[in-house]
């Protein structure tokens, strides 16, 4: 047996992929193996979370001997993309070295900057597991950490390997997850709560989603593990209505673990408890704001509330809660088993770890991104995402880059040697975000891109405080004008102050950052706005807005 | 009890704990409009129009919904916050159709008033004349919306006060609207008592009497803070 290689077949049953055909696919190639018989028995065809290239889904890799997708000395990896059930039979057959397998433009190099920059930290399940199998998962290491932590260490020590890690909250802000937990746990006796934000609503944005449908367990097993950590007995999942495989998939998930006994009463032996459930959200973009995601759970209108207090302090039913994102408490599981300290080595000063990108808009390669913190965006976009398609020069067609959804900036191409961290995406006017990253092309006009993300605001914007409320909609209003050339000089004034006054003084993180994409756009694109203007007359001249620009 | 000093615009003054910035500013006798806000029901912090700067970190805070704390030092006055203020009304009044000549509040309107306070004469931004209802079936009250500033306070009243909860709020941003029962005609909710509170709470001519006409309204809004503390500290008002 040993000399018979061993094949493995992992297909992306992620959304991108499934939307591009993969459930067809994966049939066809059931039924290629039934028919080809012979070595072709022999392979196994698991399905798979996210291998990454989305945008050429569905995607296929093929594993000899080493499997588990890391390539050993004797094991290899092909990775094959835009796949037809047609071609099933040629794939097994060619994966099997018995013909020619798909065309060699849809095979892909395993060795190119996409593949080979990416550091799978959160990710690591991602496309290795079987989403739906906690046997698979179990095998591949998951739970294994919850079980030690819970046997061996005590909830302070966890908080301090999380602390060590320098982690801080993958949602946007970037808020210290060690102090978070500390402050939770230090809170006076009595319940407490925990609580994973999936309501991930950034346009663009697709992390989330990616870990909840390839790797479900890994997140559960470190909420376990954070629930240990501030001794809170029930937690809630809440996940976006508009993510049915992701909670089709979490809800499976959920009851295999607590079939295998790590969920609920005693979990593994020990005398911790822990109820997780699953939330579903109702479509609002607010109820990620983490005040509205508790009013949400707690059955009532997803509208935040004032901080502080804030909810380490008081949070569901008025008990301390703990509250992270999914990318956040996903990497739970590895910084235990690597250590804090190990984690705090890759990054920079201030950011610690890996982060995970959505790369999507005008780029050769659209799909999901794991790189150590500080990577240049200028290697992200143009290195791994291949720059603009049909493209060239310096920055490779690009524009600009979108950073943080309507939360966050247009980055322009001569700042894409920013290292990626949370300081440095902030100093530029833009943010860190959920991990969104939508390149733009050169023909992209801004005053329409920040009225894109504007109009998004107001029609996301709860109502509950007026800057938002009626400020949005007179901030779209106002970028009409620009759109439409038909601006003054007083309407970039107003609008300039009108943004001032929605970011200082609106209730809740959506208003108060519902202004950047303009705000940033104006810093880097003024020219544009001022293009727009009425009459040419009045504008200032073409050079002084360079000057301006480069002084800013 | 416990008591906490701290200062607003520089003036000392000692609050009792649990109280409010709101009372910590009305303690040392600063004016601060408030629209959201009145005293007897839960504060929302909505309006922006109390928000003060704390002096250490520059943040602005709702001052309605921020607890008063031993040390601190709140600014009310800074051209920024009044600039923010002014703007705010602006938006208000961009928003709705608030014309004052022929409204029932006229003369008794907190949204007026504070347009005074703040020195707001004319709005910069454009008016959105929205295209909103009037309900007028029940048979003492009609309820406006084209005034309606979304204050919510007609929906606690109701809620933490009379106990009926009649009133929420539906939809979100800008489409936001009060209404009364699952979305029902005023007059076909049979939970609604006809106490009148979220009239008499109402700042501004969107709720209002039916027998009223311009600038006949008389609002009564004490009666939620006087329905409080008899509840709960047993004091009357004829006592």
């Amino acid at each position: 047996m040993a000399a018979t290689p061993q094949l493995q077949l992992r297909c992306c049953a992620a959304s991108g992929c499934r939307s591009a055909g993969s459930e067809a696919l994966q049939a066809a190639l059931l039924a290629a193996r039934d028919q080809l018989g012979g070595a072709a028995e022999a392979v196994t065809i698991k399905p798979v979370g996210c291998l990454r290239l989305c945008g050429r889904g569905p995607l296929v890799a093929v594993d000899r001997s080493g499997g588990d997708g890391q390539e050993s000395s004797a094991g290899s990896t092909e990775l094959y993309a835009e796949l037809t059930p047609e071609q099933a039979p040629a794939l097994l057959a060619a994966a099997t070295g018995l013909g020619e397998g798909p065309a060699a433009a849809q095979r892909l190099d395993p060795a190119h900057p996409f593949f080979a920059l990416q550091k799978p930290v959160v990710l690591e399940g991602c496309g290795v597991v079987n989403p739906e199998s906690i046997d698979d998962a179990l095998a591949h290491g998951t739970y294994a950490q919850l079980k030690r932590v819970l046997l061996e260490c005590s909830p302070e020590q966890v908080r301090d390997q999380v602390k060590r890690s320098g982690l801080r909250g993958r949602g946007g802000a970037g808020y210290p997850s060690g102090l978070k937990w500390d402050t939770v746990a230090l809170q006076p006796p009595g319940p407490r709560y925990v609580v994973c934000n999936a309501d991930e609503g950034d346009p663009g944005a697709f992390m989330d989603r990616s870990v909840l449908e390839s790797d479900p367990h890994r997140l559960i097993e470190g909420m376990a593990i954070a629930a240990y950590a501030v001794g809170a007995e029930q937690g809630y999942v809440y996940v976006r209505a508009e993510y049915p495989l992701a909670i089709e998939r979490l809800r499976l998930a959920l009851r295999q673990a607590r079939g295998k006994g790590l969920l609920g009463a005693g979990i593994a032996g020990s005398s911790f408890n822990l109820r997780l459930e699953v939330r579903v959200g109702a479509g609002a973009y607010v109820c990620g704001e983490e005040t509205a995601l508790l009013a949400s759970i707690q059955g009532q209108r997803g509208t935040p509330r004032p901080r502080p207090p804030y909810p380490a302090q008081k949070g569901l039913w008025d008990a301390p809660t703990l509250i992270n994102n999914v990318e956040t408490l996903t990497s739970i599981p590895v910084i235990l088993r690597e250590g804090g300290d190990w984690y705090a080595s890759i990054g920079t000063e201030g950011s610690k770890g890996t982060k995970v990108f959505a790369l999507s808009g005008a780029v050769a390669n659209t799909g999901l991104v794991e790189v150590p913190m500080g990577t240049t965006l200028r290697t992200v976009v143009q290195t791994i995402g291949g720059g603009v398609p049909g493209a060239g020069g310096a920055d490779g067609g690009v524009k600009a880059v979108q950073t943080g959804g309507p939360s966050g900036g247009c980055i322009p191409a001569h700042l894409l040697d920013t290292p990626v961290d949370y300081e440095s995406l902030k100093a530029l006017g833009s943010m860190m975000g959920s991990g969104g990253l939508v390149v733009m092309g050169e023909t992209t006009s801004m005053p329409e891109v920040a009225r894109h993300f504007m109009r998004f605001s107001v029609n996301e914007s709860c109502g509950k405080c007026v800057p938002c409320r009626a400020g949005t909609v007179q901030l779209a209003h106002l970028l009409d004008r620009f759109v439409e050339r038909r601006a003054t000089l007083a309407d970039l004034e107003r609008l300039e102050e009108l943004c001032t006054m929605v970011g200082a003084t609106s209730l809740c993180g959506l208003g108060q950052a519902a202004p950047n994409p303009v705000l940033s756009t104006l810093r880097y694109f003024r020219q544009e706005y001022q293009a727009a203007c009425r009459d040419p007359d009045q504008c200032e001249p073409l050079d002084a807005c360079l000057l301006q620009e480069v002084t800013r | 009890m416990s008591v906490h000093t701290l200062t607003v615009d520089g003036i000392e003054v000692a609050v009792p704990e649990g109280a409010s910035l709101l009372d910590a500013v009305r303690a040392a006798g600063v004016e601060l409009p408030t629209l959201c806000h009145l005293d007897g029901l839960t504060p929302v912090g909505a309006c922006r129009l109390c928000l003060v700067e704390m002096e250490s970190s520059g943040h602005l805070q709702p001052a309605c919904a921020t607890a008063a704390g031993e040390g601190m030092a709140v600014l009310t006055q800074t051209p920024q916050l009044q600039h923010y203020r002014r703007m705010a009304v602006e938006l208000f009044f961009a928003e709705g159709n608030h014309v004052c000549a022929f409204c029932v509040a006229n003369g008794n309107c907190e949204l007026q008033d504070v347009a005074v306070a703040v020195g707001m004469d004319h709005s910069r931004f454009p008016y959105q004349y929205p295209h909103r209802r009037v309900d007028a079936s029940h048979p003492q009250f009609a309820i406006d919306h084209h005034r309606c500033i979304l204050c919510t306070r007609c929906v606690r009243v109701c809620d933490e006060i009379e106990g009926a909860h009649v009133w929420d709020v539906a939809n979100r941003g800008g489409e936001c609207s009060i209404i009364a029962g699952l979305d029902q005609p005023w007059g076909e909710v049979q939970a609604c008592t006809s106490c009148g509170k979220c009239v008499d709470v109402c700042p501004t001519g969107a709720i209002f009497r039916k027998d009223d006409t311009t600038a006949e309204k008389q609002a009564n809004r004490e009666r939620p803070q006087l329905l409080r503390s008899a509840r709960e500290q047993h004091q009357w008002q004829n006592q």
